[in-house]
């Protein structure tokens, strides 16, 4: 017997799980890991688990998490794109975990990308 | 952990008969080979509509539709889409954008138009699970009404409402409910009527394969309404999944104490019962149903009086079609205004229909009430195949008519089926060409209801017999002018004069082409000819001695030796032995052969 609570509870926490079940929406963040084989060498699994685990933890419903192919920067991996609506592409290079969660909470959260890992920083550094 | 993607495999029967079990099972192999397991969710789901590519799998986020997939594809999908992010080309549909791109699916022409109320969940919950309903703000219609309507404001808004029975018969569903509201009794009863028996009609069965829970909940809501605490699920026995799924759903809410001596905590008590039907299609008649319910032969009863006053057992009964359940918890939740704004004057929301015979986009469609037939069968259908010229619809199953190509801009609600001959019925529409044969047709149907009338009164019994033997005698060749009219006068007199809707209908579909198609019928009878070359005894096969080259083929198709002449010379059809079975017009490659 589930009381009037513990259903509403399960309905906020399927809500989230099914979120993600619609074609996605114009106005959505969509967040992009490069997923090919360079990209899983380099550790792209672990970047694209963070880059769930936030979305979830922080309630984050307008943001998409995808995966992709190579996008020919093997050495970056692994490589994720931010794509915001109306918005120039933002492509972050050497995403481990740790950046995922500071992309996440900077960049998406607050709208401030990272320059510092941005591929055109990386670029002009080296 | 949140899954980062969802794909979903058709559950449905027709993706089922095409083998989406063995797709599932394969998709759950492979994603934990791959150690996908935990990242990806996959799971079982109701029909998405589109049967004819069946069987369907869907991957969400990206909302990639792959169509006609086989358990061999299924690795392809793994590897390339789920792991390294693309989608696979080749199994999607083959609409494109103007720049080549693949469409998004929801923007194909077979969704575009459509609007999927009533099927809201099915292809998107997995219907298995409670906890998905619930995600999709299952069962909190009934936390609404218990918590803050009484009864009668309940019955009120599905009066505002304007929801008809989506049986067939339209009757508008909160008189019904007031009806048996308004009995005094120790007992009343809330049934579901899931006897779908029409041929070609699969809408309930796919609503209740795809959100069973949603007709449970409805279900619930009627009993506060009308003060019923009991519910049955007549149900036939040849729908096994959705038999299934719905054991699971009542399971999984008594589990929850949705269902029970004590609903949701709120203080009311409900259960539900299925019942099991032997597939007879009276039964879907609601008193024959109540009859066949309590262990009786499925026979009609006499009305009145009617089941909201002496119902199941003998005590008030409230009984509505799957579909009509399938409206109420999301009337309550958007209010009755919500839905009025969809569909005609007189005919409010949306209705299901199966879409069948020769239309390429063969499934289960969800239109608002006021959609022409024109844009049902040019832009949702997909239009005819092989380029051949749309005839007629036939809407109603074998108590409906057919609707002619001259009325195929007729907007499609229950006043103005009825007011052209033929009516809603429970949803099934099969569409039908130029190599169609109306009297055929009709007699198809006849034959159907002949077999299926439970012969209680004489009229159905003997009368659509008679009937059915005038058609054959003119599919023979051998009916007279007097017997079109003998036909119309009996016609009239079995609708008038049967006991149940099962006989008043009977004749639609004689009557029906017999007003749109007289001159099929008098083609048959005066000239001898079936002009679309169905009915076998008026056909006859001939080759036209200008085009036949003398190859051979025919005579070598011919299985029954009816076809003679020398090589390179025109060949002949020996009309005493040829049996008309069509295997010379196959096996000819210059079209020499006629019929």
């Amino acid at each position: 017997m589930k009381t009037l609570e513990e259903l509403q509870a399960i309905r906020e926490r399927m809500k989230a799980k099914v979120n993600n079940r619609g074609v996605a929406d114009a106005s959505d963040f969509r967040i992009v890991v490069g997923m090919a084989t360079c990209g899983i060498a380099a550790g792209a699994r672990n970047t694209l688990a963070a880059l769930t685990a936030e979305v979830e933890e922080k309630h984050l419903d307008n943001v998409i998490v995808s995966q992709t192919g190579c996008i020919g920067i093997c050495r970056f991996e692994p490589v994720v794109e931010v794509f915001e609506p109306g918005k120039e592409k933002v492509t972050y290079v050497h995403v481990d975990a740790e950046r995922a969660r500071q992309i996440v909470a900077s960049h998406i959260m607050n709208g401030n990308p990272i320059n510092e890992y941005t591929y055109s920083y990386a670029v002009k550094e080296n | 952990m949140l899954e980062r993607a969802h794909i979903l495999v058709c559950g449905g029967t027709g993706c089922t008969s095409g083998n989406s079990k063995k797709i599932y099972d394969e998709f759950t192999k492979l994603l934990k080979e791959n150690n996908l397991d935990k990242e990806v969710k996959l799971i079982m789901t109701g029909c998405f509509g589109l049967c004819a590519r069946g069987p369907i799998v869907v991957v969400y986020p990206d909302g990639a539709f792959y169509q006609h997939v086989k358990v061999e594809d299924v690795q392809e999908i793994v590897l390339e889409h789920i792991l390294k992010g693309r989608i696979v080309e080749r199994l999607l549909s083959k609409e494109r954008e103007a720049d080549g791109s693949v469409k998004p699916f929801n923007e194909t022409p077979f969704y575009k138009s459509q609007h999927r109320l009533v099927l809201r969940n099915c292809g998107v919950i997995n219907p298995e699970n409670i906890d998905e309903y619930l995600a999709y703000d299952g069962y909190l219609a009934y936390q609404k009404v218990v918590t803050e309507m009484t009864p009668q404001e309940v019955i009120d808004v599905i009066k505002a409402s304007g929801l008809r029975g989506r049986g067939g018969g339209g009757f508008p569903t909160g008189m019904k409910w007031q009806f048996a509201h308004n009995s005094v009794a120790d007992q009343k009863y809330v049934v579901c009527n899931a006897d779908e028996g029409d041929p070609g009609a699969f809408m309930d069965r796919s609503l209740l394969e795809g959100d069973p829970h949603s007709v449970i909940e409805a279900m619930m809501i009627a009993g506060y309404a009308i003060g019923a605490t009991k519910g049955y699920i007549y149900v036939r026995a040849e729908y096994p999944i959705a038999v299934n799924r719905l054991q699971i759903a009542i399971q999984q809410a008594l589990d929850y104490g949705i269902l029970g001596s004590n609903a949701m905590g709120l203080g009311h008590e409900f259960n539900i019962e299925l019942r099991l039907g032997a597939g007879a299609f009276v039964c879907g008649e609601e008193t024959a149903l109540l009859n066949s319910a309590e262990g009786k032969r499925g026979e009609p009863r006499q009305r009145p009086p009617f089941p909201a006053v002496k119902g199941l057992f003998g005590k008030p009964t409230l009984i509505n079609n799957v579909e009509t359940y399938g409206n109420i918890t999301a009337i309550i939740l958007n209010g009755a205004e919500w839905f009025t704004q969809l569909g005609t004057e007189k005919s409010k929301g949306t209705k299901v229909f199966a879409l069948g015979g020769k239309i390429t986009n063969t499934g289960l469609v969800e239109i608002p009430m006021g959609m022409t037939l024109r844009t049902i069968i040019e832009e949702i259908g997909g239009g005819i195949p092989n380029g051949k010229k749309f005839k007629a619809a036939q809407t109603g199953g074998p108590s409906g008519g057919c609707i002619p190509a001259s009325l195929i801009d007729t907007p499609i609600d229950y006043d103005n089926l009825i007011a052209i001959g033929s009516m809603m019925g429970s949803g099934g529409l099969i569409v039908m060409d130029e190599d169609t044969c109306m009297v055929d047709i009709a007699k198809f149907f006849l034959e159907f209801t002949v077999d299926e009338s439970c012969g209680k009164c004489t009229p159905c019994r003997i009368g659509n017999k008679r009937l059915y033997e005038m058609l054959d005698k003119i599919t023979q060749g051998k009916g007279t002018m007097e017997d079109l009219d003998k036909m119309e006068k009996l016609c009239y007199y079995i609708k008038e004069n049967s006991l149940c809707g099962l006989g008043q209908t009977a004749p639609n579909p004689v009557l029906s082409t017999l007003r749109y198609f007289r001159d099929e019928y008098v083609a048959h009878v005066r000239d001898k000819k079936c002009p679309a070359g169905v009915c076998k005894a008026l056909v006859s096969y001939e080759i036209i001695a200008d085009k036949c080259v003398g190859c051979g083929l025919c005579k070598r198709g011919c299985p029954v030796n009816a076809i003679t002449g020398e090589i390179r010379q025109p060949h002949v059809i020996d009309p005493d032995k040829c049996i008309k079975c069509g295997a010379c017009i196959a096996a000819c490659r210059k079209n020499a052969i006629k019929k």
